[in-house]
């Protein structure tokens, strides 16, 4: 059931094979996989790791852990004031220097949906690698990793409606063939036999994706990762999407009635995912998802992991509101009656 | 001895630039806790009889019926405590 759960996640995924992919703790694990596996391998002193301003720290912080360690410098994309992402700068700071750029398919603050196909075909120009954090845009959105032509690709199960502490590392066979192991012990090991003449132990690793799988697998999680994915892929990814699109526009022309809040990212729907940042006139985040809290409504407050995003935006703090498939329009109508009382404070 | 510990469940830090703190009050102690405070602290404004805005001294908090409340620009736990300590004790 373990591999079956992995097949069907690979089919889902469009991978070529399952020994793609890699079962992981979740996004953060999968990135810092990447990071340690590839990045302190392959990277030194004169190589250029190129980011953007939206990234999660969990596709920031790794890369300037690993920075440090190899000597290599870690650019930064700029984004713009609606929160998309400012290509033009984004492809200034690619040379021949880039060896690795690792971009948000969707942003988990604006909701802003990356062209990430244009950027992997960027990235390959310049002989980069692309890794992309599909955190947000694989419960949300159809995704095909051959057809982004990602050479990695970061998701996590609970925001896919399965458990915490499953997800997976998408990677081209061939990357992981190259690729050193993460972690060592347990399913990562063919064999380790004692060699007299030196005195120490030779290793053998065992195949993708066992390789970068040490210790125990999570069974349970990787079966319940299975399952949401069957259930997701029975409903359709379009139709995900197209059901958040919908609650979207809902939302967004609910919101524009109130005039003491304002909303934050692209107002197109075109480019963006079922996640709208706003703030209240006069209220921090906290007090906004307090209020709604006690009305049954949870939003998220704070920084959502995503500080320097909210440099760019010149905020403390966001709320931020999003939607999925369990969510209909009268929740939103809801929402917009709460957010009416809250204006009143 | 009563104490604070009797009423919060736990206080969390908010994540932000703000210096908010949220507080959290035991459930089975919630009611109790938010009839002490209210008998306490200085009613500013309340919204449907289940969120309050209140002060006390220097200070200003959200009081939430869910038994939640919010303080502002809360320099350290300590400083909490002893709001919480005049308040709820």
């Amino acid at each position: 059931m373990h591999e079956g759960a992995r097949e069907r996640i690979a089919r889902f995924l469009g991978a070529k094979e399952s020994a793609e992919v890699v079962f992981v703790r979740g996004t953060t694990e999968a990135v810092n996989l990447v990071a340690y596996a590839w990045g302190l391998h392959n990277l030194g002193a004169g190589d250029e790791v190129l980011l953007s301003l939206m990234e999660h720290h969990s596709n920031i912080v790794p890369w300037e852990i690993v920075s440090r360690l190899r000597g290599f410098k870690v650019q930064y994309a700029k984004v713009k004031s609606d929160g998309t992402l400012d290509y033009s700068d984004f492809e200034s700071k690619l040379s021949n220097k880039t060896k690795m750029v690792c971009l948000s398919h969707v942003s988990n603050v604006s909701g802003v949906i990356n062209d990430v196909r244009r950027i992997a075909k960027m990235a390959h120009d310049h002989g980069a690698l692309m890794l992309a954090d599909g955190a947000q845009s694989v419960p949300h959105l159809p995704v095909n990793v051959r057809d982004l032509d990602v050479d990695f690709l970061a998701f996590s199960g609970h925001k896919m409606l399965g458990p915490t502490g499953i997800g997976c590392l998408y990677c081209k066979r061939a990357l992981l063939e190259k690729m050193s192991p993460f972690q060592g012990g347990g399913e990562m090991i063919r064999e380790v036999s004692f060699d007299t003449t030196s005195d120490r132990c030779g290793i053998t690793w065992n195949d993708p994706p066992w390789k970068f799988e040490a210790g125990t697998p999570d069974i349970s999680g990787s079966i319940a990762l299975g399952e949401a994915v069957k259930y997701l892929d029975t409903i359709g990814m379009q139709e995900v999407f197209d059901h958040e699109v919908m609650l979207t526009r809902h939302a967004m022309m609910m919101l524009k009635v109130h005039d003491k809040v304002k909303v934050y990212g692209p107002e197109d729907l075109a480019s963006k995912c079922g996640i709208i940042p706003f703030s209240v006139d006069g209220l921090s985040s906290h007090d906004v998802a307090l209020f709604l809290d006690n009305y049954g409504i949870t939003i998220r407050s704070g920084f959502h992991c995503a500080q320097p995003l909210h440099q760019v935006f010149k905020l403390q703090s966001s709320a931020r509101a999003s939607f999925y498939i369990y969510n209909t329009t009268e929740d939103i109508d809801r929402f917009g009656e709460v957010l009416g009382e809250i204006e009143k404070l | 001895m009563v104490a604070i510990e009797d009423y919060v469940s736990r206080v969390e830090g908010t994540c932000g630039a703000e210096k908010d703190v949220i507080v959290i009050f035991k459930y089975e102690k919630k009611d109790e806790a938010i009839k002490r405070i209210l008998a306490k602290a200085q009613l500013k404004n309340s919204i449907a009889g289940i969120i309050f805005e209140l002060g006390f001294g220097d200070f200003s908090f959200r009081l939430y019926s869910s038994g939640k409340a919010i303080f502002r620009s809360i320099k350290n736990r300590e400083e909490l405590n002893g709001i919480l300590d005049d308040l709820l004790l």
